[in-house]
């Protein structure tokens, strides 16, 4: 691209492509008043009509929610990406996988058909793919991205099964139709095995346990990728994959089960081990994971709370994760490092940056008047709602929200607020285009945890509604009075607090269980990707080994092999033989070309062996003129002619053949073993083909016609230049292209030379 | 003489197939001829022998007064030589080339393309397999 485009005009392309999330941002903006009057947005277009799979995108409270994220967040990862990539020379392409990464992702959230979900689906894998390997210079960059790659897409293969299966039981590839036969789906037979692979498909790619291994090293992306990516859309496809199925295949004990408590510990896991990690995009992404994970946990649920909450908090953590991963983006940028041990006093000398990370941090935290403490209340009322073990799905959303309050603090306190030795008091402030991003999103969480209701009615109430018929909303508001979710928000910031003080002593705990038992399914990863190599290098071993002669033996042996099983599985009874003396004169010739052909394998005289391969030849002429063939005869007299006369200018130019047959006795033994198979089975297909009737038909179709259409008297001719002209063509064409071939080989030689 | 025929055809598609087998270049070519030759006697044994007068019409006749030759087997087989050949020339030339390339007629040490097992085959199937790290290592 850039040999094409000057930097400038790819920097100027960089700068303009914000317009294109903001322009689809105001187009969902636009849907708004009417998604909030209850209606939804259909288009399809027939796209594989003899299959029945149309291309239908429908938009909903529920994908209206996702769509407005995407963009909008795209709009301020573009502007950030801008400065963030400065100067580097692969920026073009960057842009074009953002951009093209986010289409996908809208058609994700948007498709009403569950073959369009998927094809969907597999594009947003392929570029989180090359988005993470975008660095690929380095190693890590690759490995990190094939392993995402390598989850997610097994993942996307499972999901695609379980859409197939989800057709044959519904009847339909339409969501939107599949949501009316919920009933009879939940009943069916194959509603456990569907079950399972939607799960395996939503829990891939949402970093769900024991999957989520390959989230915290799909931090090798840049940073605006991470955040976009990896904390705000992508993972959450999995999430809405749940949420839009949820109508469909949830309710059921097995789908309620299965949720809250690989969701529940997924929380726990994640947020604890997030605890432990120095590096801030590792932190980050370790409490990804367990955000993600209380969004699954909730999923389990079937109350208007727990969905409620699902939607909120995803808004939630969309909105304070994308801006903590700005903001560390924007301290690797400054400062060249992401060490929390190396960073210290930055709210000092980069204010705007230290306020979007104040606001996102006590977000995380949940404390009052932040948007985050808007969804954790909701979301204690979600949990205690649930049918499921609500004390159990209660105590894992508390510690996980502690385990996050504490880790706010780690990112927050440590590298901006202390001030021990004034490491980087002369850093400087990143560029506007790269801190307004972060800051505007941290005030949209103030905003949105002052006015929740106004929240709640645009955008939740709508999305849940979509996918749960609520006899009464959950009310959106700062204060309840004093109730159980209010006493379990003081309990989490008093966890929290005292998480922290204690992080040292948490962290060696957290060590020693890792020591202990592996918590995740990555071992199972390497053991899969090294067996697939050993195999790939034993079947090369066995198979591909450079060898001719074991290439052609295993040719001829599947030739032998497959033919003689089609053979005998078809064998209808065995022939009679009947053997007639020929004349003498026949048996003779029979005589002379066996000797002439024995000849050919026993000598090592490469003239008597062309001399006996045109006793063969004539031999078989003769035999031609016997049976009334005499063009045949002709032919192959005079091609003999010509193939004795070939051979004889090449061969003699090689090597004589010496004692060179050069296998060794045990191969000589296998090879003459598959050839003699092979011939007795070919004179046993003969036998039977020479006792079963013939079919004379066609041939006396010829005879019939030959003159009477074709006019001539020669049979065979007119079969040949008339009847089937076309067969003659195309042997003409074989020649020629034998003939170039032949003399573009020989030409060469003379460049060469 | 069918069944002789038949016979004959089995052994040399077998002398074919150990010669096409030995390894040595101008083994495989005598192979190669042999095959062809089994081949186009194989298709014209399989369209019976039983009439041996030759499928032409008598010049006063619009349609065959007598039982003739099958035809059919004859205008396939006629085909078949001229492929045959075409494809014999070619192979000649190439192999002929790879003579003088090569320096060798014996296929076992033609390994330009596919150099003998052993060292990068190893180094091959190794580069790149180091999974990722567990979260333990990096939590510590």
């Amino acid at each position: 691209m850039s040999t094409h485009l000057s930097n400038h005009h790819i920097h100027l392309a960089a700068r303009l492509s914000g317009l294109l999330p903001l322009a689809l941002f105001a187009a969902a903006l636009g849907l708004v008043p009417g998604i909030m009057a209850g209606r939804s947005y259909r288009a399809a277009v027939a796209w594989v009509p003899a299959l029945g799979v149309d291309l239908s995108l429908m938009i909903d409270g529920l994908s209206l929610l996702f769509v407005l994220i995407i963009t909008g967040i795209g709009f301020f990862v573009s502007i950030y990406s801008v400065d963030y990539l400065h100067g580097h020379a692969r920026t073009g392409r960057f842009f074009f996988f953002l951009h093209a990464f986010m289409i996908s992702m809208l058609g994700l959230v948007t498709a009403d058909n569950v073959i369009a979900l998927f094809v969907f689906w597999e594009l947003t894998t392929i570029f989180s793919y090359l988005l993470i390997g975008f660095e690929h210079e380095h190693e890590k960059s690759r490995k990190s991205a094939r392993q995402a790659l390598l989850v997610t897409g097994a993942g996307g293969l499972a999901l695609l099964a379980g859409f197939l299966l989800l057709q044959i039981a519904s009847g339909t590839y339409e969501i939107s139709q599949m949501v009316r036969a919920a009933d009879d789906l939940q009943a069916h037979q194959l509603y456990i095995p569907i079950l399972v692979l939607l799960l395996a498909g939503a829990f891939t790619k949402s970093a769900q346990f024991p999957f989520h291994f390959w989230l915290p090293n799909a931090m090798a992306a840049p940073s605006p990728i991470s955040a976009y990516l990896h904390s705000a859309t992508m993972v959450k496809g999995g999430i809405y994959l749940l949420a839009r199925f949820y109508p469909i295949m949830g309710g059921t004990a097995a789908w309620e089960a299965t949720l809250v408590l690989v969701g529940g510990f997924t929380a726990v896991l994640g947020a604890f081990t997030a605890l432990g990690q120095t590096d801030l995009k590792k932190i980050l992404a370790y409490t990804t994971v367990a955000g993600l994970g209380i969004m699954t946990m909730l999923l389990g649920g079937q109350s208007t709370p727990s969905m409620t909450a699902v939607l909120t908090f995803l808004l939630v953590h969309a909105l304070y994760k994308s801006a903590l991963f700005l903001v560390a983006g924007i301290i690797d940028h400054q400062t060249g490092t992401r060490e929390i041990a190396r960073l210290d006093g930055l709210a000092r000398s980069m204010p705007f940056t230290g306020f979007a990370a104040f606001a996102a941090c006590l977000s995380m935290a949940g404390f009052p008047l932040f948007f985050g403490f808007i969804g954790k209340e909701i979301m204690y009322k979600g949990v205690l709602a649930e049918t499921m073990m609500p004390g159990l799905a209660a105590a894992a959303a508390v510690l996980a929200n502690g385990l996050m309050t504490a880790v706010a603090g780690v990112f927050l306190i440590r590298p901006f607020l202390s001030d021990r030795v004034g490491i980087h008091l002369e850093t400087k402030e990143a560029g506007i285009r790269m801190w307004s991003g972060p800051m505007i999103l941290g005030m949209i969480t103030i905003f949105f945890g002052v006015v929740p209701e106004f929240v709640g009615r645009v955008l939740i109430n709508p999305a849940v509604k979509a996918i749960h018929e609520p006899s009464k909303y959950v009310e959106f508001a700062i204060f309840h009075g004093i109730n159980d979710p209010l006493a379990l928000s003081v309990l989490t910031l008093g966890i929290g607090a005292a998480l922290y003080v204690n992080r040292q002593r948490v962290n060696c705990g957290v060590c020693a269980v890792y020591r202990a038992v592996s918590l995740d399914a990555s071992q199972l990863y390497e053991h899969v990707i090294n067996a697939v190599a050993a195999a790939g290098k034993a079947q090369n071993r066995i198979l591909q080994n450079g060898s001719l002669h074991r290439y052609f033996f295993i040719v001829a042996a599947a030739f032998f092999m497959l033919t003689a099983f089609s053979y005998v599985r078809g064998m209808q009874g065995f022939f009679g033989i009947s053997i007639t003396m020929p004349p003498v004169e026949q048996a003779l010739l029979l005589i002379v070309i066996l000797a002439a052909a024995a000849a050919v394998v026993m000598t090592r005289s490469v003239l008597l062996a062309i001399c006996s391969l045109g006793v063969v030849g004539a031999g078989i002429a003769i035999v031609f003129l016997t049976f009334g063939a005499p063009d045949l005869a002709l032919t192959q007299l005079l091609v003999e002619t010509l193939t004795v006369i070939i051979v004889s200018i090449i061969l003699l130019r090689l090597p004589s053949l010496g004692s060179c047959d050069r296998r060794g006795r045990g191969r000589m033994f296998c090879d003459g073993a598959l050839a003699a198979a092979t011939g007795i089975l070919v004179t046993t297909l003969m036998l039977t083909v020479l006792s079963s009737p013939l079919d004379r038909s066609l041939t006396e179709f010829f005879e019939k016609n030959s003159y009477l259409a074709a006019h001539g008297k020669n049979i065979v001719n007119v079969i040949l230049v008339d009847f089937r002209s076309f067969d003659t063509l195309g042997e003409i064409i074989v020649v020629a292209a034998a003939g170039i071939a032949g003399f573009a080989l020989i030409r060469r030689r003379r460049y060469n030379s | 003489m069918e069944t002789l025929l038949s016979v004959i055809c089995g052994l040399m598609v077998a002398a074919s197939l150990y010669l096409m087998l030995s390894g040595n270049l101008i083994r495989f070519i005598f192979g190669l001829v042999l095959a062809t030759n089994a081949v186009n006697l194989l298709i014209f044994v399989a369209g019976r022998l039983s009439q041996t007068r030759p499928p032409l019409i008598d010049p006063d006749a619009v349609i065959p007064a007598q039982p003739l030759a099958n035809a059919l087997p004859q205008a396939l087989i006629l085909t078949a030589i001229v492929i045959g050949f075409a494809l014999l020339t070619f192979v000649f030339i190439l192999f002929y080339r790879a003579y003088q390339a090569l320096d060798t007629v014996e296929t076992e040490l033609m390994r330009v393309s596919e150099p003998s097992q052993g060292r990068d085959a190893e180094e091959g199937g190794q580069a790149g397999i180091d999974g990722a790290h567990g979260p333990g290592g990096e939590g510590a």
